[in-house]
């Protein structure tokens, strides 16, 4: 017993020594947090990669934490990186209604924020980075009414419905169909920007609809699910597929000809772009409020 | 000498914590400093709260994976209440009251029906979730005044307002366990089932209990969980169950039954949340911090065996 509470005794010491020690331990250099959705998909792990390789070539100690697709897994990362007194955040929601909280905490500790990708429904954001997704959907639009001549049923497979880049991608592309009335829009379901969904949810639409000439999915992981179903059901031939993002694997069905389309956003650009922004906002400069990223459609 | 080892082998979980602090300490500068301590609390709030209604079901010998379910459909009724004009009060209680009346019919169906827990909480988790999509569109609830912020955002003095809602709730829990006769009886359900039922325990009863309070404590941390994002996501809570039984395995509760308590699942909700924010500041991987999240688990529970065949 004597021998337990000695070392608690001990123990104690030990740790308000170190509890003295670390607040005086001083941070040197400049340190930029990015706070990633999720790294379970390419398309922001080629956002993060963008924003190390700019970081280093700036000098910038860049801290990278990922939510997992969990707003509160964001929240609480995003706490740790002001406890880390980061000189910006850069921060690529979950979700925009839910971010908001970690805006305002950062607000407080007037660490300058900088959104990419999705943006924020409050909080101050000195910044937001974006691809221009409406007019994504509008050259998808354009390029299927053009491959159909301008006649043809179209599935539409939605991202994560309430999201921003499945609800701009969307618009864009029924605004861009108006101008064609020979084309229907048959289906459109959400398959959450997931493969294994895209895949469950166009072998479910294969079974409903006999017709279907072109398939555009708000995301290359679903449109290369869809491809999956449609090569199994044997009707590769009669319908194109349309993604959107150029993940790597998306290209390589470009290549092997079986993907029509899809539309390049450039993570790495837009990663480099926030860490150069950052860099602006230590410096002083003045920002624009919101810089959008160029897109480009990829066919071959 | 063997006192000492008897108190060490009690509070296992709380000398890994205290070691995993001293390690973190000097790794990170950041790491041990009031306001950081803080923070760690009241990111482990929502699970260590979940993991107090885990633990009353996994000392009856059963499990529950509905939590995390719950967590967001109550999260998702109360955000939908909110924001359509409702007082604050009647929004909470009513998602309150959801919590326990879902765990209640998982509790009856594994009492009364002798359905093993496992299926009947998978069931009761897909459904739980199915209605949270439903009601939600699928679409983040938002938009509430700024007293239901309080919740996940104030403070009491300097303690976070999630932290002081888990102590109480963990006294609470601690009181109902150690101190009254139902907490005895939630023992001997997990102990030894048959001979409590002929002692003339109504063991159904403390099994359909049991699952309520899970329900009900569910209910709680979605509720500050929604004040804290201020809003409800449809997918919260996804996987938070398993955060739960870890919490609850780590502090030294036997998923047998009959073994353990909440003060053994307060440290373990702390190992884990206090891994997660020192991974963090040492900005590790999260791919990284996942592995060492599993092998905190396995080495636990593999050094909790050993120290039990010794006895």
């Amino acid at each position: 017993m004597l021998k337990s509470r000695f070392a608690s005794i001990m123990i104690i010491f030990v740790l308000s020594i170190i509890l003295v020690l670390s607040g005086t331990v001083m941070a040197k250099g400049v340190k930029v947090g990015l706070a990633i959705s999720t790294l379970n998909n390419p398309f922001f792990v080629d956002l993060k990669n963008g924003a190390e390789e700019e970081a280093n070539k700036l000098g910038i100690e860049l801290l990278v934490v990922d939510a997992q697709d969990d707003a509160a897994k964001q929240l609480s990362s995003i706490e740790d990186l002001i406890m880390k007194r980061v000189d910006v955040l850069i921060i690529n929601p979950v979700d925009g209604d839910a971010i908001v909280s970690a805006i305002e905490l950062a607000n407080q500790a007037k660490i300058p924020v900088i959104t990419v990708d999705r943006g924020a429904n409050g909080g101050k954001v000195a910044c937001h980075i974006a691809s221009d997704n409406v007019a994504g959907g509008k050259m998808v639009a354009e390029f299927i009414a053009k491959k159909l001549n301008g006649k043809g049923n179209v599935v539409e497979l939605q991202g994560i419905p309430g999201t921003s880049a499945a609800r701009d991608r969307g618009k864009g592309f029924h605004e861009g169909l108006k101008n064609y009335s020979d084309i229907k829009i048959i289906a459109s379901q959400p398959a959450n920007f997931n493969r294994a969904e895209g895949m469950a949810v166009m072998e479910n639409i294969l079974q409903a609809h006999r017709n279907i000439d072109a398939v555009f999915a708000h995301n290359d992981s679903m449109a290369l699910g869809a491809l999956e179903a449609i090569e199994a059901s044997g009707r590769l031939d009669e319908i194109i597929v349309v993604g959107f993002d150029a993940i790597n694997d998306a290209l390589k069905a470009i290549k092997e000809g079986k993907l029509a389309a899809t539309i390049a956003q450039k993570p790495a650009l837009m990663g480099q772009m926030a860490v150069e922004t950052a860099q602006k906002i230590i410096n002083g400069g003045k920002v624009e409020e919101y810089i959008p990223v160029p897109l480009m459609l990829v066919v071959e | 000498m063997s006192q000492a080892l008897k108190f060490a082998g009690k509070f296992k979980s709380g000398i890994g914590l205290i070691g995993l602090i001293i390690v973190l300490s000097f790794l990170s500068e950041y790491f041990l400093t009031l306001p950081n301590l803080l923070n760690v609390t009241r990111q482990v709030s929502i699970n260590a709260i979940l993991a107090f209604g885990m633990t009353f079901v996994i000392l009856t010998g059963g499990i529950d994976l509905s939590v995390g379910s719950i967590l967001a459909l109550t999260s998702a009724i109360t955000a939908g209440l909110l924001s359509t004009g409702y007082d604050v009060v009647i929004a909470i209680l009513a998602g309150l009251l959801l919590g326990a009346i879902l765990g209640l019919f998982s509790g009856i169906l594994v009492a009364k029906a002798k359905m093993p827990p496992f299926i009947v909480t998978l069931g009761m988790m897909t459904i739980a979730r199915g209605f949270t999509l439903i009601y939600s569109g699928g679409r983040p609830i938002s938009g509430f005044n700024k007293t239901f912020r309080f919740l996940g955002a104030g403070y009491l003095g300097i303690i976070p307002f999630p932290v002081v809602i888990m102590i109480i709730i963990l006294l609470i829990c601690y009181i109902v366990l150690r101190k009254t006769s139902f907490g005895r009886y939630v023992y001997a359900v997990g102990g030894n089932e048959k001979a409590t039922k002929l002692s003339g325990i109504n063991t159904d009863a403390i099994k359909m209990s049991v699952y309520a309070i899970s329900g009900f404590l569910a209910a709680v941390s979605g509720i500050i969980l929604t004040s804290r994002l201020n809003s409800a996501q449809p997918t919260a809570g996804t996987g938070y169950e398993l955060d739960a039984i870890a919490a609850v395995v780590l502090g030294g509760t036997s998923l047998a039954g009959g073994q353990g308590g909440v003060i053994g699942t307060i440290m373990g909700a702390l190992i884990i949340g206090v891994l997660n924010n020192g991974l963090n500041l040492l900005n590790v991987s999260s791919f990284y911090q996942l592995v060492a999240k599993g092998a905190v688990i396995l080495i636990a529970v593999f050094l909790d065996r050993r120290s039990q065949q010794a006895e």
